[in-house]
């Protein structure tokens, strides 16, 4: 890592210029154009982003999106919101993953070291604080936003305006993540910011203060959407549905958010405190006047391993919705996944000090959390073999979610198993903070959760849009995937093993170079999957009249398919009763169907711009913060504030959608069959 | 195989479809505020609970400045702690009054309460006043950082409490005791009561222990 003297030279912004108090930090050399590298970017974006407008403008679409979209407090637009969202990031995370890929093949072979280690470091953090908060979270965000309410039989969550607004507050974050590329500088620190090198004493720059600001902003959003998510599993399932009938993914999601809830404030309360640290001057996690930097790095681990569940929980739901179904069977087990659920999240508390046994908190602190964290793949064990026997002697159909079930399977026990290697503390110290430790990580994240997102796109894109995914290119993205899977990550687990350690920009040793050769061989094939993906939708959305599908296209078991594909905004003409697990398996073997009349008046949430104005006053604030132009922020924080309250002053929230008119809106669409 | 685990038909039949005008129509996004509500306490409790961590931690990092003991004047937080006690009680009496319909004496006890408020904060202001004017301001150690943010966390959710005390007594002259405004006060009260717990916690851990050890 570069020193505090070196890193200015690279950096920007002076932090010793003395700060205008009009413009703050701010001023024309802050704008690191001088990169060509940096420059090509901004030129392209520039070009896609106008491009992009002028063809909305061209088309007359932005009032569509502000009335359908923007303003929408419809859990299902929200959720596609999100999902639209994590894919945009998903193409800049990857574009630092590509640049990391070149620069360590090249470097590594002595040919060319094309990015300063300075903007090097910058682009791992960026890669992995988008990855983890704007690409991961959003799309499991996404999935339990539109699937879980119509799982079961709600018509909307429980707080619809909340929902709005924790869409556009984690959009806030990636606006300030996105604006940092260009203006200014991210941070230079590893995706969770250390101190005491976060501190304001090795990372001067605005780098840190982008980062704490954007992930502040974005982490309240993550835990009012916990906490509505929540009730409404609580509050709002169908009659009949209880706790033991309620389908595996909302049980996934349920746990999931309790997780959330009970560890995003641990992540706000910490990152407030560095803040403070480098704002006001406290000594929290500084080296003198008493700091404790390893207090930090507890704290953020101890959101940071709940974390890690978070993301791969909702993914085990979604798996555990496409076995039996492309099985023909119900999922083996219903109970012991549950069970295995809860346990993981218990667990995923206590194995916090996995991620620092090198601290030297003392042998028997190691010993506790090493034998926790081998504890956890027991549950994690049963649920891969209840898959397992949910596909044996099962009918298996190889539809796209199913393929990527099984490349899942495969790949996240490899990963599992070199998880069980790190948690020996004996073995950490010597792989701690290597390669084998990155390989790892992306092993289970990458073969887990990235693998389980698009097996849910594929799963779920008919039930949203009422036509299927185009299977071809869904092939391609997927051998693309998980062939340059393999070959961009197993070289590091062999790197890791001979020593080389992560975030590592310059090389003397060229006898690597052939491994990382192989890596970036991988990371190109990844590249034609991101691709194909791309091309998949843009295909699917072209044939969507010959892909065309009705309310249940897979033969499926759960509520969510029991209504028209795409639902009505208000999910269903009539509230199911429910009887039994997999509530619309039982309602097609009884042979149930909707009552085409006897429409009751359906009470509604009204749209609502107070979401996106407070978020946008957020971002104003979060902006200023960074850039120290302090009256602005004190504009941005009295005016979200204040728009706030305006807001509780609107008592009229709500209506009624009367009989005739769901009569109207049901009768225009595809009536849905049950299949057999 | 699927209907292996399916439930014996009742002898009516089953219903699959529910179409009883009155079972839904009612406003069902209603019900959820209370559990939301304290579901978003725990939250916060954990915020203050990491707040209480890192006091415990950092509490005795001086860094050759002052102590506690050195600081703290225990009779004025006493009487700031009163204050507090005394709001929660008078708050009680508001939610007992919303309960009766006496919007008139219910919005006196609110007012009550917020003068409390008001009060507290005006002791933890003179407090901050008086350290900052003895050199012990939050850059000065680690355990004044992890004190002022710990009791300056807690004094900003009062703040916060008070502004929406006094919005909500606005919208009560405006719209009367209707179901969202009861709703409103019920959640404030929650939000009180929970932040005399905290304050509790800090009294006896930070202030008491200060002075005693």
């Amino acid at each position: 890592m570069a020193t505090a003297t070196e890193t200015t030279a690279h950096s920007f912004p002076d932090i010793t210029n003395p700060v205008n108090w009009f413009w703050g930090k701010l001023s024309w050399d802050i704008f690191p154009f001088y990169d060509p590298l940096i420059l090509g970017t901004f030129l392209v974006t520039m070009a896609l982003g106008l491009g992009i407008v002028g063809w909305l403008t061209y088309k007359r679409l932005w009032g569509y999106l502000w009335t359908e979209w923007f303003t929408s407090v419809d859990h299902k637009k929200i959720g596609i919101m999100y999902m639209v969202l994590a894919t945009v990031m998903l193409i800049r995370g990857f574009s630092d993953a590509i640049l990391m890929r070149i620069h360590q093949a090249l470097a590594s072979a002595g040919v060319l070291e094309f990015l300063p280690p300075y903007h090097y470091d910058q682009v791992f953090t960026a890669h992995g604080v988008i990855m983890i908060f704007f690409v991961a979270m959003p799309f499991i965000t996404g999935f339990m936003n539109y699937v879980m309410p119509l799982q079961i039989g709600a018509r909307d969550v429980a707080f619809p305006f909340l929902n709005n607004f924790s869409f556009w507050l984690t959009f806030s974050g990636v606006v300030l993540v996105m604006l940092s590329l260009f203006v200014g500088e991210f941070a230079a620190t590893g995706w969770l910011a250390f101190p005491p090198l976060s501190g304001l004493e090795f990372s001067p720059g605005v780098g840190v203060d982008y980062y704490l600001w954007s992930l502040n902003i974005a982490g309240i959003g993550t835990t009012l959407s916990g906490i509505n998510l929540i009730v409404t599993i609580v509050k709002m399932r169908a009659p009949g549905m209880t706790w033991m009938k309620m389908p595996i993914f909302t049980w996934s999601t349920l746990v999931t958010n309790i997780l959330i809830v009970a560890s995003f404030p641990v992540l706000t309360a910490t990152l407030a405190l560095l803040t403070a640290d480098r704002y006001l001057g406290t000594h929290f996690f500084t080296n003198d006047m008493g700091g404790n930097a390893m207090m930090y790095i507890n704290l953020i681990w101890i959101w940071g391993h709940p974390e890690v569940y978070i993301l791969i929980l909702p993914i085990f739901g979604i798996f555990s919705e496409i076995v039996p179904t492309f099985s023909r069977k119900r999922l083996f087990g219903y109970t012991s996944m549950v069970y295995a659920l809860c346990v993981i999240m218990i667990l995923s508390y206590l194995v916090w000090l996995h991620h620092f046994f090198t601290m030297g908190a003392g042998a028997d602190v190691n010993s506790f959390f090493g034998i926790t964290t081998m504890i956890i793949s027991i549950p994690t064990g049963a649920k891969l073999f209840n898959w397992l026997f949910t596909m044996y002697k099962g009918r298996i159909k190889f539809e796209l979610p199913m393929m990527w079930v099984i490349a899942f399977m495969i790949t996240f026990t490899i990963g599992g198993m070199t998880g069980v290697l790190l948690a020996v503390p004996p073995a950490d110290y010597v792989l701690h903070n290597s390669l084998f430790l990155v390989a790892h990580f992306h092993n289970v994240i990458i073969g887990g959760v990235v693998f389980g997102v698009f097996a849910g796109i594929n799963y779920w894109w008919p039930k949203a849009f009422g036509f299927h995914m185009n299977k071809f290119w869904g092939l391609v993205s997927f051998y693309g995937w998980v062939g340059g899977f393999w070959f961009a990550f197993m070289p590091l687990y062999i790197l890791g093993l001979m020593g080389v350690t992560r975030r590592l920009s310059q090389f003397e040793d060229t006898s690597y170079a052939l491994l990382f050769g192989i890596a970036a061989l991988g990371v190109a094939m990844i590249a034609v999957g991101v691709v194909a993906f791309i091309i998949q939708i843009f295909v699917s959305i072209r044939d969507r009249a010959a892909l065309a599908c009705d309310g249940d296209p897979w033969n499926a078991r759960t509520l969510e398919w029991s209504t028209s594909s795409p639902p009505p905004y208000y999910n269903f003409s009539h509230v199911p009763n429910v009887y039994a697990l997999d509530a619309w398996d039982h309602m097609k073997a009884h042979n149930a169907e909707d009552p085409q009349d006897d429409y009751v008046a359906i009470h509604m949430p009204k749209r609502t711009a107070s979401g996106l104005v407070i978020s946008a006053l957020m971002t104003v604030m979060g902006f200023a913060m960074i850039w120290h132009i302090w009256w602005l922020a004190l504009v941005g924080f009295i005016g979200s504030v204040a728009y706030g309250i305006y807001h509780t002053f609107d008592y009229d929230r709500d209506f009624y959608l009367q009989p005739d008119e769901v009569r109207a809106i049901a009768n225009g669409r595809r009536p849905v069959v049950p299949a057999e | 195989m699927t209907t292996a685990t399916h439930p014996p038909e009742p002898s009516e039949g089953f219903d699959f479809y529910d179409t009883d005008p009155a079972s839904h129509a009612d406003g069902h996004h209603e019900t959820g505020t209370m559990l939301g509500f304290w579901i978003y306490l725990m939250s916060d409790s954990l915020i203050f609970g990491i707040l209480f961590a890192i006091y415990a931690v950092l509490g005795t990092n001086y860094a050759a400045g002052p102590a506690p003991s050195d600081l703290f004047e225990i009779e004025k937080i006493l009487l700031a702690t009163f204050f507090l006690l005394f709001s929660s009680i008078t708050y009680g009496f508001a939610v007992i009054n919303m309960q009766l319909g006496k919007q008139g004496v219910m919005t006196i006890w609110l007012l009550v309460t917020g003068a409390f408020g008001i009060g507290f904060l005006t002791m933890e202001v003179l407090e901050f006043h008086h350290l900052w004017h003895l050199g012990a301001g939050p850059g000065a150690s680690a355990f004044l950082s992890s004190f002022w943010f710990l009791v300056g966390t807690h004094g900003l959710h009062v703040l916060s409490g008070t502004i929406w005390l006094a919005v909500l007594l606005v919208q009560v002259q405006k719209h009367g005791l209707n179901h969202d405004n009861k709703r409103r006060i019920l959640c404030l009260s929650l939000f009180w009561h929970f932040l005399d717990l905290i304050w509790i916690g800090v009294f006896s851990f930070v202030y008491l222990t200060g002075v005693l050890l």
